[in-house]
């Protein structure tokens, strides 16, 4: 006994760095497993008001160019009102008002929350978003960002009491369902941190015609996203000739660099949907 | 000041400038990332208890870690160069006490070349062991070396200008002890 304390008073330097060794790495394996370990919820809180701070001042840099992606998407928006449209006139034949008027909110699918960028990263292996909104005004985690053009940013994994931490698609383990726009193939787009600010959308058919410029919008099988949104633009093509899909190389439509603002995307009708393949799959 | 006060403003410091400058700008290439907040452990008094040292170096990896969403990944490579800093200084020393004539690691206190050795190693153990920890999830261990030499050496351009811009400079105490 006295031995054992006598070993443990000589070595305790080094028994005390193997704890906080093992510490670190229960971090890094518990985290990455379950998302939500429990400091993390303190933690982002904390990062997030230092970094809504910090924002503050940044924010002044980007308003120019904040401002214009904004007037970008209002154009966007401005083109589909009605009154942009010249209908032929209708008054010799019957008609029939086809408009649905939703009162009682049971046809509204998604709904757009506004969230505003505290921190962002690009160039780490695995890139997250901050966004300050969290449990308190509505933010679930598996819910979709997009960024003020339409295009798609990422996914919420992590929500704190007014913060939330979004898995961006610049991360390892981002998978986003997608459609090439013109042929609608369908494909999945991941991340590889050895190439920076490229994405590739895999598994796609070899019957696809597919040329550099080719949009690439979100499918609409997850969720997530509603269909259509955008993803990126084909830059080129990886042709294996062993593998019998092409995969393909995209530039994000997302400007990553100049993010102030997101939309998280509210899916209100994820249950019926997910209750009917519990069944199925019951069965 | 005191050594404490001067040390937890270095702290808070090093943490905002990776957080908000060097993770920030876009990347020169793609095996390069610079990391320069562990600067602060390697300034820590010679004096500091070894186990204090670590604690501290956890902290401030952890620190790194909240802000970056990687935990454990800076907390260890952290704890790691505090454990094997003491090692290179008793090697490294070159004059005669200058652990206790000085306060900490400097230039001026260690020399040169030997201080810079000194920075050389830790920064290299830092960088590939979380580039190393980063790759086991990430695979690719020929891209792996390659980052971990190629941001070592951008890592000490910068730790270099910063000692040529910030110089430390510390009484000689002779008698203090």
């Amino acid at each position: 006994m006295r031995n054992i304390i006598l070993f443990i008073r000589i070595y305790f330097t080094f028994i005390f760095f193997l704890f906080l060794m093992g510490l670190s790495f229960y971090m890094i394996f518990s985290y990455n497993r379950y998302h939500h370990a429990v400091y993390s919820a303190f933690a982002s809180e904390i990062t997030g008001s230092i970094s809504n701070q910090y924002n503050k001042i940044e924010y002044y840099f980007q308003l120019k160019k904040t401002n214009d992606s904004l007037v970008k998407a209002n154009e966007l928006l401005y083109n589909k009102l009605k009154q942009d449209y010249e209908m032929p006139d209708t008054v010799n034949k019957i008609a029939i008002d086809t408009i649905q008027i939703d009162s009682t909110l049971q046809k509204r699918k998604y709904l757009y929350m506004q969230a505003k960028v505290v921190h962002n990263s690009v160039n780490l292996i695995n890139n997250y978003i901050e966004l300050h909104r969290g449990s308190r005004q509505g933010v679930n985690t598996d819910m979709g960002v997009i960024d003020i053009n339409n295009a798609v940013a990422g996914t919420v994994i992590d929500v704190s009491k007014n913060y939330s931490v979004v898995m961006s698609l610049l991360h390892e383990q981002s998978n986003v369902s997608a459609r090439l726009k013109k042929d609608g193939q369908t494909g999945t787009v991941i991340y590889n941190s050895k190439t920076p600010g490229i994405l590739y959308m895999k598994d796609i058919s070899k019957f696809a015609k597919i040329s550099s410029g080719d949009t690439v919008i979100t499918s609409g099988f997850s969720d997530k996203f509603p269909r259509g949104l955008l993803i990126g633009y084909v830059k080129d093509i990886i042709n294996d000739k062993n593998s019998p899909t092409y995969t393909v190389r995209l530039k994000p439509a997302a400007n990553f660099e100049n993010l102030q603002y997101c939309y998280i995307i509210n899916n209100l009708q994820t249950e019926e949907p997910q209750q009917l393949l519990k069944k199925a799959q019951n069965k | 000041m005191s050594s404490l006060i001067k040390n937890i403003i270095r702290f808070c410091l090093f943490i905002l400038v990776q957080v908000y400058v060097l993770d920030q700008i876009p990347p020169l290439h793609q095996l390069i990332t610079p990391y320069i907040y562990f600067l602060f452990i390697l300034w820590l008094p010679f004096k500091m208890g070894r186990r204090s040292q670590m604690l501290v170096a956890f902290i401030l990896g952890f620190t790194l870690d909240c802000f970056n969403n990687s935990y454990g990944m800076h907390a260890a490579s952290c704890v790691l160069i505090a454990y094997l800093r003491p090692f290179l200084i008793n090697i490294l020393i070159s004059q005669e006490g200058a652990d206790s004539n000085y306060k900490e690691p400097s230039i001026q206190s260690m020399g040169f070349t030997p201080y810079f050795t000194y920075v050389a190693i830790l920064t290299f153990i830092h960088h590939t062991f979380l580039f190393f920890l980063e790759a086991l999830q990430t695979g690719g261990y020929f891209y792996f070396m390659l980052k971990s030499l190629s941001s070592t050496a951008i890592s000490l351009l910068l730790i270099l200008l910063i000692e040529l811009i910030f110089v430390r400079k510390q009484r000689f105490r002779t008698n203090t002890v």
